[in-house]
């Protein structure tokens, strides 16, 4: 299949970027996305230029690596599948694809595609330790969990970290990202202790990284290749509004 | 971009560190829009006196009397006016703070924008929200200071009504607010649970439903009257 591609090149951070138009004339439907961007790069070396730059390390749809918006969609038309996972079979001859990065300014442009998603990781250490014995494993099914906790859970759990609810959301809000990562915890018992404590530092910390608020338009649900659901977000509201009031000054006596 | 450092945060109050996050001013948002809606069910029901025509002794407009009967309550007319005016106040000023933190956000455009589930009136709101505001200037000047009305005669409120509904602009005016209102109730009260913490698999979709028959009630309501003046229904 014959494809024309205009791909967001930008030479680094500080340099202002420009769509650049290629023909790729022999895609194969049965390549993956990136396949088809390495077959792009291979010719680009092969004339002595600069390949287009796009993060990737698995490429089986787990590492959370990938992730460019393609026509404006975040990894791509369809659903539940980040951009490694994504086959040239969804698309159809003669296409026209506009390949972009995540657009936040918390994730600013490394080169190209690819973009430092490190408020990600800040905000994941904002959220601190949760209190369990460490050492010898403990004994099977000492701390009985509901099952439908343990499956609401591991269904936040999922969540990969790639940025595409960021990139999907109009306010390039990490509300879905966030959610996920504090309801996850918050379903455990693990994560009671520190449970308001949490979710009030990681709304802080996804603040302080500039990223948008949510207006509950659940284009980050629709883009999300681990199709977290938007519920987590109500949940980190209620955990939030709970616990934003409910932290005391340290050394706050009872009758204080 | 280490700027909030905890100690920083912990030296501040829980309440300014409340306002000062986006899921506080969300909760701000969402709680005085419900006010402003629980003003709009007081304020339609009355405005449906419009139909009751006279007394039983046919001496005045039911309309005119209940106008009267309120403002002979000063601490009333007064106090919902305050408090309107605080959620109004405060409703813009977060929806205007959010919505500049936003652009900065995403400083950079897509080239292509698509969006795969939002709803119309989810991306109408900040566009609705501001011809809501107009709105409400326009109609204040119209129905209640009279400046903006080509004949208004203090305390005729069905004669105010009925001359200012027969100009078929004025009467555009309020539909063109009146859809605006309804996309923004029906996104504003599905939103409104979501960010206040509720969400219920069985529950959400049920208050998704109820919020545009709501919505869509309460803008047909209020355009029953300019439609009914302009059909001949409710007349002079
Ligand atoms: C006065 C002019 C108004 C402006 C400028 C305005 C603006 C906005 C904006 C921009 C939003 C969406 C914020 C976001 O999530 O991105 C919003 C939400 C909302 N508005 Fe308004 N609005 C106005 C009037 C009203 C009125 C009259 C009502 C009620 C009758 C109302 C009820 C709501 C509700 C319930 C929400 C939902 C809050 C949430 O998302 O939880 N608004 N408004
Ligand atoms: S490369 Fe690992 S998820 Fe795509």
């Amino acid at each position: 299949m014959r494809l024309t591609l205009h791909v967001w090149r930008q030479r680094n951070g500080r340099a202002e970027g420009q769509f650049v138009k290629y023909d790729m004339p022999n895609a194969s439907e049965d390549m993956s996305f990136l396949e088809m961007l390495d077959v792009l790069n291979e010719g680009l070396v092969a004339q002595g230029q600069d390949p287009v730059a796009f993060d990737h390390d698995c490429r089986e749809g787990i590492c959370g690596m990938c992730g460019f918006v393609i026509n404006g969609v975040p990894h791509g038309p369809e659903r539940g599948t980040t951009a490694c996972q994504l086959h040239m079979r969804k698309f159809k001859d003669g296409d026209e694809l506009w390949i972009e990065p995540w657009r936040a300014s918390a994730f600013p442009v490394l080169k190209d595609l690819s973009v430092n998603r490190s408020a990600f990781d800040r905000i994941i250490q904002a959220g601190g330790f949760i209190s369990v014995h460490t050492g010898s494993a403990p004994d099977g099914n000492a701390l009985p969990i509901a099952k439908e906790a343990s499956d609401r859970a591991m269904d936040a759990a999922q969540c990969i970290g790639c940025g595409a609810c960021v990139a999907a959301c109009p306010n390039a809000s990490a509300s879905l990202f966030t959610a996920a990562k504090i309801g996850h915890l918050g379903l455990l018992p693990q994560g009671q202790p520190e449970r308001d404590r949490r979710a009030v530092s990681m709304v802080e910390r996804m603040n302080a990284e500039g990223f948008g608020h949510c207006s509950n338009l659940g284009e980050c649900e629709a883009a999300c290749p681990k199709e977290i659901s938007i519920e987590f977000i109500a949940r980190m509201n209620r955990d939030y509004l709970g616990g934003a009031f409910s932290q005391r000054p340290a050394g706050a006596r009872i009758e204080d | 971009m280490q700027t909030a450092t905890a100690g920083q945060g912990a030296a501040r109050t829980p309440l300014a560190r409340f306002f000062a996050s986006t899921l506080g001013r969300k909760a701000v948002m969402a709680l005085t829009g419900v006010v402003m809606f629980g003003f709009l069910l007081g304020h339609l029901a009355g405005n449906l006196l419009m139909f009751a025509g006279k007394n039983a002794t046919g001496t005045a407009y039911r309309m005119d009397e209940y106008a009267a009967q309120l403002h002979s309550m000063p601490a009333l007319v007064w106090g919902t006016r305050v408090v309107l005016l605080l959620s109004v106040a405060a409703h813009v000023w977060v929806a205007v703070s959010l919505a500049s933190m936003s652009s900065a956000a995403r400083p950079v455009a897509y080239k292509v924008v698509k969006t795969q589930q939002a709803t119309l009136a989810s991306k109408f709101m900040k566009y609705g929200g501001f011809l809501i505001f107009a709105f409400i200037v326009y109609h204040l000047l119209h129905f209640t200071v009279g400046v903006a009305h080509h004949d208004f005669k203090p305390g005729q409120v069905y004669a105010n009504v009925v001359a200012g509904f027969s100009q078929p602009a004025v009467s555009g005016a309020y539909a063109v607010a009146m859809v605006s209102l309804c996309l923004h109730l029906y996104h504003g009260l599905y939103s409104f649970f979501l960010t206040m913490g509720f969400n219920h698999p069985t529950y959400t979709p049920r208050i998704r439903t109820g919020a545009q028959v709501v919505a869509v009630a309460l803008a047909a309501g209020f355009l029953s009257i300019p439609v009914a003046v302009l059909a001949g229904v409710i007349k002079a």
